[in-house]
């Protein structure tokens, strides 16, 4: 059994075509901007349960629109809290035809994510900063596992999207911009770059939940800074896009 | 009052030199085939198309004199609008075919020429369908109807609208009163009914003429009342063909003979267009599906070098700009149910023939393409036949007018093809299909489910008046609604309403036929056509989740003093119509289906096959306005959903989910149509350009796979509606489809805006 936050049944940004999103309960991490946070704890009371037959039920329901793009797409939450439940779906997803990418934030790294990895048509990589220090200031851990999971998926020949989120202040040192983007440079798995502008649209869940905004008040990138941030990373990657 | 207006100009020269191939024959420009021995337009589009499987690169933007003829039309739409929506009215001249003089807008810049009347924008009257009617709305627009006019209609030429009411039961007018029924077109024109106008072009008037006059000389022997209706009214048809080779001769086109190049086909079809919608002003007037038709004889003249491209641009241009000021009077009360003045002239463009060979040529792409040379419009109503099957490069240009332009419709070709059992078929209004030239509909109204619904939970009484409308309804037992004993009265109350509707409707169009017959359509199909009538529902989605809360949760009603309910308290949860639960969604389907199948009981007008459509136009916020509180939670007065939508906000599935929910109703249930309005937030489709393309093709390949019928694609921000209602002069061109049609957002109605803003704007971030 999954243990599910939520599904999108139209999921346009998470892996290519249109796609099944399952936004699994839990992550390990907290990140100061995260748009999500009612995902965060493990034992939310309102996670639901689902079997693999419901999720392989959703995903017939929706098959007609995958097209030959299209698929399932599991994220979170941190997906890979859940990896011996993933490792049981997947090849039961493949069977049916359909593909998986796998959304996820990297910072776990053991020998059952590397086999889930190698189950998976797409992983969707967030690095969220490529400084040790400003990674665990940001997100409460270390980029160390994160990087790994890169380096295992580059030498596992499969293909990968990374993604970034630009914060001002935290995430758009230029240096920092640079050295991220040299860090990949030579990948050959990586098909496309997304860096995701911070945005405020899951600040008044944090009032919901009765939670302080640890980043309250700040401001989304202007064009400009975010325009600045593209360039450093097409200077060194294809296929860089701001989501 | 002028019966003909007479005073014609002087006949004005083509001047151009592609026009002068008078002599050719068609059998030497078009491969030969059936068509020439015959009246068959789909055999001479089948024969002599050009399928184009390319992208959108070839084409070309507007010419010079389309740019200043369309500032001329902005400017002069500018000044309807500050009129507050009427220019101005001819109240002297009752319209037909050859009423009114020749109107340009700027002569020496039109390529393709003919008003509806002397001037662009200026109405005309067209007392027939009811004088009452045109007198109020030249009333309202702030004129005053000729007396003769009023004086001829009351003396000597009855209208639909007295035959109609003096055969009306008070049993039809009892539920026309309720609100039961509305929309009914008993004193307005029916419309819905579209000529193959491509045949004046294919054929000349003389040819279609001495074809009705053979059928008429067969129509022999036993001369019963069906025979000679039909000997009179093809008699009508002939007469109208002469009147527009006289409206024709009057512009400087000789159309007796067929056109010989592009130019002239299109100049010869929209001549046809024009003649109905001079004569009539039904409530839908659409066009058929002429782009391919065009399409082969622009291909000549390319191959010919007669034309260029940015020429053949030009040409669907100026004809599409003509169809943009297509104007019908009409009072404000129907206004508030179809918002926005609109005339439904919808295009059909795409689709594929029946063995697999695409319908998509290089003027399908044209047509889009005057959304950007001309800007968004509702007008023509741009209706995609959308196949699976069809080019990728077609299916991604429609994507990208979609995203850009809020202001397209799909629907369902292979299901319609299917369904029709024929490959040249186009849709009347915005939902109905009819095979092209062969079929038509009699038109009318639809049934307000919801207060049936209501009717059932108040011993047969109108839950606002408290009028008894169904007889013999048992009161309910006390205490929480129960299903199965709601649903035992709802479903005497379907039965007794589909009949009265029946009933009605026969009528009506008895009537119509006999007071408004729409020679100048008919005159253009075959003198046998089939005839559907097309019955509606609305408030399906209130309906099915009511009988979903009644089942599923717990619902007491609250009532008044007389007992009748005035609220429900529902404790627990309930499934939802929009969220791809069979639970509920079985419900709207069985709802269908068995209203559908309570229309076919009865005796029907003229042999008609009754169809059945899940639609609203903007009528739901009317329905809504006239319904009391229902077991769903809605609050009395509240807008329904559009058509066969789920209820904003209700959908929380997210959009596939929504999608899948309306994919269920039976098109065989609803041959008429069911009509889905999808909002989304551009971003939402995805991160880049390619990918919202390549989503939203997959997102229709999806829906129509899963046999759904119809899809009204809106892309575009909450925001800028908001803005748009705040500046309206910003926005005079914003254009958003509303349920089968599509409407400038700025000239809805304040509750209909907040109506759209309130609706599922499907959004994942």
């Amino acid at each position: 059994m999954l243990r599910v936050h939520s599904i999108e049944t139209f999921g346009a940004h998470e892996g290519p075509g249109i796609r099944l999103v399952v936004f699994l309960q839990g992550c390990p991490l907290r990140c100061l901007y995260c748009h999500n946070p009612d995902t965060q704890p493990c034992d939310q009371a309102k996670a639901k349960f689902y079997s693999n037959e419901q999720i392989l039920e959703l995903l017939e329901k929706e098959r007609p629109y995958f097209g030959t793009k299209g698929g399932l797409t599991v994220s979170g939450g941190e997906p890979t809290l859940q990896t011996p439940a993933l490792q049981e779906l997947f090849p039961l997803v493949h069977e049916r035809g359909f593909n998986v990418a796998l959304d996820t934030n990297g910072v776990i790294y053991n020998p059952q994510v590397n086999a889930l990895y190698d189950m998976t048509d797409l992983v969707i990589l967030d690095v969220k900063h490529i400084d040790d220090d400003w990674h665990r200031k940001l997100t409460g851990a270390g980029n160390r596992n994160v990087l790994l999971n890169a380096e295992y998926r580059e030498r596992s020949g499969k293909p990968m999207w990374l993604r970034y989120v630009l914060v001002p202040g935290w995430t758009d040192q230029p240096e920092f911009l640079e050295q991220w983007a040299r860090h990949f440079a030579g990948y050959k798995t990586v098909e496309r770059v997304e860096i995701l502008p911070y945005h405020t649209l899951g600040v008044h869940k944090y009032a919901a939940l009765g939670r302080p905004y640890p980043l309250e008040g700040l401001a989304p990138p202007s064009k400009t800074r975010i325009e600045q941030a593209r360039r450093i990373f097409a200077a060194h990657l294809d296929n860089v896009i701001v989501a | 009052m002028r019966l003909h207006g007479g005073r014609h100009g002087p006949v004005p020269a083509w001047g151009s030199d592609i026009m002068d191939r008078k002599t050719a024959q068609l059998e030497d420009i078009f491969k030969p085939h059936r068509w020439q021995d015959e009246i068959n337009v789909r055999d001479f589009v089948y024969y002599n198309i050009t399928p184009y499987t390319g992208d959108h690169g070839f084409l070309q933007g507007p010419t010079e004199d389309t740019k200043a003829l369309w500032t001329t039309c902005q400017e002069l739409l500018r000044q309807e609008r500050a009129r507050g929506g009427v220019l101005d009215v001819d109240t002297r001249t009752i319209s037909t075919v050859t009423s009114h003089a020749p109107g340009y807008i700027d002569r020496a810049r039109e390529k393709i020429v003919g008003l509806q009347t002397d001037a662009p924008l200026r109405r005309s009257i067209k007392p027939f369908g009811g004088w009452r009617v045109t007198a109020e709305a030249c009333k309202q627009a702030g004129y005053e109807i000729d007396a003769a006019v009023v004086d001829m209609c009351r003396k000597y030429r009855k209208t639909h609208n007295d035959g109609v009411f003096d055969a009306y039961t008070d049993e039809h007018k009892g539920l026309r009163k309720s609100g039961i029924i509305t929309g009914l077109p008993d004193n307005y024109a029916r419309g819905r009914i579209i000529g193959d106008y491509r045949r004046l072009a294919l054929y000349g008037a003389d040819r279609l003429i001495e074809e009705k006059e053979a059928d008429r000389a067969r129509l022999t022997g036993a001369m019963t009342e069906d025979v000679i209706r039909l000997r009179e009214e093809i008699a009508e048809q002939i007469r109208s063909l002469a009147a527009v080779k006289e409206m024709s001769a009057a512009y400087g086109f000789d159309v007796s003979r067929p056109a010989q190049t592009a130019r002239e086909a299109i100049q010869w079809t929209y001549l046809a267009y024009l003649a109905a919608v001079k004569e009539q002003d039904g409530a839908a007037m659409s066009l058929g599906n002429v782009s391919t038709f065009f399409d082969i004889f622009i291909e000549h003249d390319l191959n010919a070098g007669l034309l260029t491209e940015t020429q053949a641009q030009e040409l669907i241009d100026h004809f599409v700009m003509k169809l943009r000021l297509v104007r019908h009077l009409r009072m404000e009360e129907y206004n508030q149910l179809f918002a926005g003045d609109p005339t439904w002239v919808t295009e059909s463009i795409g689709g594929m023939f029946s063995d697999g060979k695409t319908k998509v040529t290089k003027t399908s792409f044209r047509f889009l393409q005057t959304l950007y040379d001309l800007g968004p419009a509702p007008e023509p109503n741009l209706t995609i036949l959308w196949h699976p099957a069809m080019p990728e490069g077609f299916k991604r240009f429609c994507a990208k007018v979609s995203i850009d332009t809020s202001s397209l419709q799909y629907e369902n070709d292979a299901l319609m093809s299917a369904a029709g059992a024929c490959d040249d078929f186009c849709v009347a209004c915005c939902v109905s299909m009819m095979e092209t030239g062969k079929e038509m509909q009699f038109f009318g109204a639809r049934c307000n489910l919801a207060k049936t619904l209501l009717l059932a939970l108040n011993e047969g009484r109108d839950e606002i008046t408290g009028s008894r409308i169904v007889p013999d309804i048992e009161p309910l037992p006390e205490g929480p609604l129960n299903y199965d004993e709601v649903r035992k009265r709802f479903d005497k109350c379907m039965a007794y309403v589909a009949e009265a509707y029946v009933n009605t409707m026969n009528v009506i169009h008895y009537m119509h036929d006999k007071y408004y017959y729409e020679r100048s359509m008919m005159a253009f199909m075959d003198s046998e056509v089939k005839r559907n009538m097309a019955f509606g529902i609305a408030g399906l989605s209130v309906t099915a989740d009511s009988l979903s809360a009644i089942r599923h949760a717990k619902v007491m009603p609250m009532r008044n003093e007389h007992g009748i309910t005035t609220d429900f308290k529902v404790e627990g949860e309930f499934p939802m119509f929009g969220n791809d639960d069979d639970r509920v969604d079985g419900i709207a389907v069985e709802l269908v289906e068995r209203f559908n199948k309570e229309l076919g009981r009865h005796y029907i007008y003229r042999n008609a096959t009754p169809t059945l459509s899940v639609l609203t136009i903007t009528s739901n916020v009317v329905y809504g306005r006239k319904t009391g509180a229902t077991p769903d939670g809605r609050k009395a007065g509240e807008p329904f959903a559009p058509g066969a939508n789920p209820m904003h906000g209700r959908d929380q599935s997210g959009a596939i989910a929504s999608l899948n929910s309306v994919a269920k109703l039976n098109f065989f249930d609803a041959r008429d149509g069911i009509s889905n309005t999808f909002s989304i937030v551009p971003k939402s489709l995805g991160d880049t350009e390619e990918d919202r393309v390549q989503n939203m093709t997959a997102l229709l390949d999806g829906y129509f796979t899963k046999q759904a019928h119809h899809l009204n694609v809106n892309v575009l921000d909450r925001d800028t509606l908001l803005k748009a209602m705040e500046h309206p002069e910003e926005y005079p061109q914003l254009t958003i489809r509303v349920s089968g049609y599509a409407v400038n957002f700025t000239r809805l109605s304040r509750q209909h805006q907040q109506e759209v803003i309130a609706r599922t704007f499907h959004t994942s971030l």
